[in-house]
């Protein structure tokens, strides 16, 4: 009988320890799935963020190092200087990318670093209890956007990816989600060609995950996988963001 | 090789990558600014060398951080109000136990300060400076030529004992032209450090964090460091003694203030006041059992720094009672002359009754 489903080599053999319908266990899957398709778990090396996600080396068989809050773009310049034959990806959240780690982000990007950013967006800070973060929705409740997030006192939900953008040393950003079967194949296709474009060394490359987190939202795993589509998706539309992979002078 | 003219910031440059220096990453910030350019200059295009100018001294400690976990070594500076900046990749580096330089040419404080020479980062370099329970080893240069040798030295000790290791000048150091001989050839081979992370090839993935959710673990990890720091106490405290052996009182300075203490104490010699100095090179570990070994001889001691008074504190843990610490000192960026310092010590001398 033909093997169908496995344990990718690269993901280690613990229970995960993220609530029931979050989003992470999903990407590292889809992670570890591609860092086997790609042959790349003996020269990759991830960067965690402070935050539920803390703990990916406990699932990622990579070599891993903590990074401080917000620092991750600029640990992983530091490593892929001192060492350019990495594959070095950072996993970080919306607030650790989008707002605490705003310049590094935007730096990295600028300079044309050769790094994937896999940025995980969910709209609140999971870890720390679902405080406001710098992409949580207007009106949406948040431990401190308790009346709802009011645009006039609270500002709004920043478009992280539209942003970087417009830097020209990021060569390729896509948005995706992990809340259908679609749209986790989608995330996958998403991610195998932000690391290509790191392995043909042409640039800065981030994907953007919508990704539910049911606990701090207050709702089932199957309300939130809907809210993302119903809600998120209205100011995080879902696409390639850019790509200009395909371009001569592409660094 | 023959003497050449250079500012202690060039210097510095030019002994890390004699050293080995690989990777330098910085923010402009005067007065050590000459340290970044060099870099840019000659360390940018080096074979298998990389220069970044960050866009803040916080990305910048972390793509030391990043360099060191590649594992080859790895330099940063930046001036007083910058190194503030960098106490939170200063506190991972030493938690995570990986070697890195980190030059502060200091300058006047609190706040944004003054832009010339002082010594008010003391505290905030012996005592860890970031969050949490950890050192570095400071090393205190009072020349070009020191900045260069201690530059070497700096390397050396961030491998053994894999920690962070400050170089804490000031401004008048680095932007000061003396002669100096540099005594090692840059390495043909760069070192890669045997605990990098360079990809799970060959061996098990490695993982390099010290974040738990096991309180016990993590004092653990606390022991060990502190264990370590124990180790470096013991080997690596260094310190220059000048004239000591019939002083009735001692100057305790370092730096920049030592050299001026220097020229002091020769015009007390010449007048007949037996005076000496101590001159810590390594300001953590402090040579506390060379303050109490001078107190065998003499119970006076003056401690002059150009700030409000910091170190003067390690003396008196040192002495434990068994000397009379007084203090001169001159904080925001001034810097005194030898006649004033000379002026300082005599007086002193005189009401003590010393003979």
């Amino acid at each position: 009988m033909k093997k169908v489903y496995t344990r990718p080599s690269s993901l280690k053999r613990n229970p995960f320890h993220y609530c029931p319908g979050c989003g992470h266990s999903i990407i590292h899957r889809v992670m570890t799935e591609l860092i086997d398709e790609m042959n790349l778990q003996e020269r990759i090396i991830g960067i965690p963020p402070p935050g539920c996600s803390v703990f990916a080396y406990y699932y990622f068989d990579v070599d891993m190092a903590e990074s401080a809050h917000g620092r991750g773009a600029a640990v992983a310049t530091g490593i892929k200087r001192a060492f350019p034959e990495a594959i070095v990806f950072t996993y970080q959240g919306d607030g650790d990318l989008a707002a605490i780690g705003t310049a590094e982000t935007i730096h990295a990007a600028n300079r044309g670093e050769k790094i994937t950013a896999i940025f995980i967006n969910n709209a609140v800070y999971g870890m720390t209890g679902g405080q406001m973060a710098p992409t949580t929705l207007l009106d949406q409740q948040t431990t401190t956007t308790p009346y709802g997030r009011d645009v006039k006192l609270e500002g709004y939900p920043i478009r992280m990816s539209e942003i970087l953008a417009l830097v020209e040393g990021a060569v390729y950003i896509e948005r995706t989600a992990v809340n259908s079967p679609a749209n986790i194949r989608r995330t996958k296709k998403a991610i195998r060609k932000a690391l290509q474009t790191q392995i043909d060394d042409l640039g800065f490359s981030l994907v953007e995950i919508l990704s539910p987190c049911p606990t701090n939202w207050k709702m089932s795993p199957l309300e939130a996988w809907q809210w993302i589509d119903k809600e998120m998706t209205k100011q995080f539309p879902l696409g390639v963001i850019k790509d200009t992979t395909g371009d001569k002078d592409a660094n | 090789m023959a003497k050449v003219l250079m500012t202690g910031n060039s210097a510095i440059g030019e002994a890390a990558i004699r050293a080995g220096c690989q990777c330098y990453f910085g923010y402009p910030i005067t007065p050590q600014n000459e340290l970044t350019e060099y870099m840019a200059t000659h360390l940018s295009r080096r074979k298998g060398c990389s220069f970044v100018q960050a866009e803040s001294e916080i990305s910048a400690i972390n793509m030391v951080y990043g360099a060191s976990l590649a594992g080859v070594r790895v330099m940063t500076s930046s001036s007083s109000p910058g190194i503030s900046l960098k106490q939170e990749g200063i506190s991972y580096l030493a938690a995570c136990e990986l070697p890195a330089v980190i030059v502060n040419m200091s300058r006047g404080g609190p706040g944004l300060g003054s832009i010339v020479a002082s010594q008010s980062d003391y505290f905030q370099a012996t005592r860890g400076g970031g969050h949490g329970d950890y050192r570095t080893i400071v090393l205190a240069p009072s020349s070009v030529q020191e900045l260069a040798d201690l530059t070497h030295h700096a390397f050396a000790l961030a491998d053994k004992y894999q920690i962070p290791v400050i170089i804490l000048g000031d401004g008048m150091l680095g932007q000061m032209m003396e002669p100096v001989e540099f005594k090692h050839e840059a390495p043909e081979e760069l070192p890669i450090r045997s605990r990098a992370l360079r990809g799970a090839k060959g061996r098990p993935s490695r993982i390099i964090k010290t974040f738990t959710s096991k309180p016990t673990e993590l004092e653990e990890i606390n022991w060990s460091l502190y264990r370590r720091y124990q180790l470096i106490k013991k080997e690596e405290t260094s310190c220059e003694t000048f004239l000591v052996e019939d002083a009735e009182l001692i100057v305790v300075a370092f730096g920049i203030a030592a050299r001026i203490a220097k020229g002091a104490i020769k015009n007390a010699r010449t007048d007949g006041l037996k005076v000496g100095m101590l001159r810590p090179i390594t300001l953590w570990p402090f040579p506390s059992a060379k303050v109490e070994e001078l107190a065998n001889g003499t119970k006076h001691f003056l401690v002059f720094e150009m700030n409000m008074g910091q170190m003067i504190e390690d003396v008196q843990l040192a002495l434990a009672g068994k000397g009379e610490v007084s203090f001169y000192g001159r904080p925001g960026g001034v810097i005194p002359t030898p006649s004033e310092v000379f002026r300082v010590v005599s007086r002193l001398y005189y009401q003590k009754g010393l003979k």
